[in-house]
């Protein structure tokens, strides 16, 4: 393994999120400050609880993962992208260093970015509402490999699109939509009969129900089913990215 | 001198059929510089890039160091460094970063001494700290060639290094070019500027159509197929040769007040004496004589010429 060349990789894609530090810390405390205007106190008003939490708080886990998922996406995706755009790919592949390693060094850095903006919502969350985590350190993990994850879907997105049009596709398209719909903002059981089971068919529900669980001690579905949902992602993204540098697709022509 | 590059077969047609590479067959040794020579498409980049790893060859084998380019990449790569023909490099990143990435890549700590000796070798040690993008296009080219020899490469290659830079930046990149020679640098560099080839090459390889038309050393190739041009302005102007001149294989220029003579200089005699003795004798009158020596350019051109007839 090509530690050095891992971590340069890294250093320089966090070179990258240090230079808009501000901004990547502003933006995701002023947009959860917005949803807990709007969601927590508009809406929730009109909500009691929900499954024995204040909606306030019910909402904390839905919301870390529908900005966490997101922006890992995103990241992801443009980090990988924009080498290709500009041609410094060359560099990484001319280099003596194997897929497993790039993709560590890319992704690496993809999750912690989100993995940090997915803990300033938290914290900025414990300003306006009351949180108890049953499991802090269980949901800490769910979210590193959420992070992991989506940022490994991100830079398959990233490998595979050919213009800027093409990035933002699935993120606003898929990601986004099946977050929303995902219960990142109600429970299932609020849903009619109907919708409940189509939504069953939603990957991302499993996510967010494994993520709340977490939190609460309850969620959509068992956590054992979130937790072979999140395997399961990882490893289709994994074998994506295996494919593609063995195939060279996009990248090696 | 041992050979530090060597391709057996290198095949490379891509999705679409085109043969950018065909059967390539290359030796080059250790410590020299070779300059690829070849029009626009002939497959010089293509080639460079199958041997740093870019593009997947799809037949034949080649080694750098010893080492096969697929089977053992990560021990040929080590020895490789690029300089690509775009300059291509992230605008908002500071100088002393990217170059510190491109070390890191390939596996080695960090060298404050060595990035210092070589951004201070490429003039760039005062602009360590500037953003890419606030640099002249010449000063990228340099940031290219300091990313590519932060991890001392024994293999050097330059795909077309000064193309678009003014002449004096060229003649730098050409000293450090000799310098980095003389370090034991095995430089490999393609041009379009066959005076580039001519003033720092020590072989010649000239490809076209994805071939290796030949690799010679350069003053062999220049002795072998070049020639001398023998202008001789008359005092009169002519319609055709005259009868006693036909044997000399003449032709009239300049509305008939020059004859040309094509001469090889690898003869034993050159025919000029017995020429101008003929001319004398013809009864012409002589102005002024010239003589000048065909260039690189010339012969690359007539070898691509006789390659595509």
């Amino acid at each position: 393994m090509n530690h050095r060349a891992v971590m340069a990789i890294y250093a320089f894609e966090m070179k990258r999120f240090f230079r808009t530090l501000l901004q990547s810390f502003i933006s995701p405390v002023i947009s959860t400050s917005l949803y807990f205007v709007v969601f927590g106190a508009a809406i929730g008003s009109r909500i009691n609880q929900v499954e024995g939490v204040s909606y306030g708080s019910f909402i904390v886990p839905g919301l870390i993962m529908l900005t966490v998922m997101s922006q890992s996406v995103s990241t992801a995706s443009f980090s990988i992208y924009f080498p290709k755009f500009i041609g410094t790919i060359f560099e990484l592949l001319s280099a003596p260093v194997n897929y497993l390693e790039i993709v560590i060094g890319y992704v690496g850095a993809s999750a912690t970015k989100a993995l940090f903006v997915g803990l300033v919502i938290l914290v900025t969350s414990t300003f306006f509402v009351d949180l108890n985590i049953q499991y802090p350190i269980a949901m800490l993990a769910f979210l590193v490999l959420t992070c992991i994850s989506f940022s490994l879907f991100g830079f398959i997105i990233g490998i595979w699109a050919q213009n800027f049009e093409q990035l933002q596709l699935i993120p606003l398209l898929i990601i986004t939509p099946l977050v929303f719909l995902g219960g990142s903002f109600y429970s299932l059981s609020m849903l009619p009969p109907f919708w409940q089971s189509v939504s069953l068919f939603n990957p991302v529900v499993y996510l967010i129900s494994g993520f709340r669980w977490l939190f609460f001690g309850q969620g959509d579905v068992g956590l054992v089913w979130s937790l072979v949902a999140m395997s399961l992602f990882i490893a289709i993204c994994l074998g994506l990215v295996w494919l593609i540098f063995k195939t060279g697709y996009q990248i090696r022509n | 001198m041992t050979d530090i590059v060597e391709t057996r077969g290198l095949t490379k047609t891509y999705k679409d059929g085109v043969k950018a590479l065909r059967d390539v067959n290359l030796n080059i040794r250790e410590g020299e510089i070779l300059a690829l020579l070849g029009p626009n498409g002939a497959g010089k980049t293509t080639l460079i890039s199958t041997l740093c790893g870019i593009v997947q060859a799809t037949g034949g084998y080649a080694r750098i160091g010893g080492f096969d380019i697929e089977t053992e990449y990560r021990s040929a790569r080590r020895l490789v460094g690029l300089v690509p023909q775009e300059v291509v490099l992230e605008p908002f990143e500071r100088v002393i970063n990217t170059v510190r990435l491109s070390r890191g890549l390939f596996g080695k700590p960090d060298d404050k001494e060595l990035i210092e000796r070589i951004l201070r070798q490429l003039s760039l040690w005062d602009k360590r700290k500037s953003r890419i993008k606030e640099l002249s296009g010449g000063m990228k080219r340099r940031v290219l060639i300091a990313k590519a020899l932060c991890h001392e490469p024994r293999v050097l290659f330059l795909d077309e290094p000064t193309a678009g830079v003014d002449v004096e930046l060229r003649r730098d990149m050409w000293k450090i070019l000799r310098e980095l020679r003389e370090t034991g640098v095995t430089i490999i560099l393609t041009t379009h500027y066959i005076e580039e080839a001519e003033a720092i090459a020590d072989r010649i390889a000239v490809v076209n159509n994805g071939e290796i038309l030949l690799v010679e050393e350069k003053d062999s190739l220049m002795r072998r197929m070049g020639y001398k041009i023998l202008r001789i302005e008359l005092k009169e102007m002519l319609r055709e040769i005259p009868e006693k001149l036909a044997e000399y294989n003449l032709s009239l220029a300049d509305g008939g007040t020059t004859l040309v003579y094509i001469y090889d200089t690898m003869h034993d005699s050159t025919g000029i004496t017995r020429l101008l003795q003929s001319i004398s004798g013809a009864g012409l009158k002589l102005n002024d004589i010239q003589t000048t020596q065909s260039s690189l350019e010339q012969i690359f051109i007539d070898l691509v010429r006789e390659d595509a007839a």
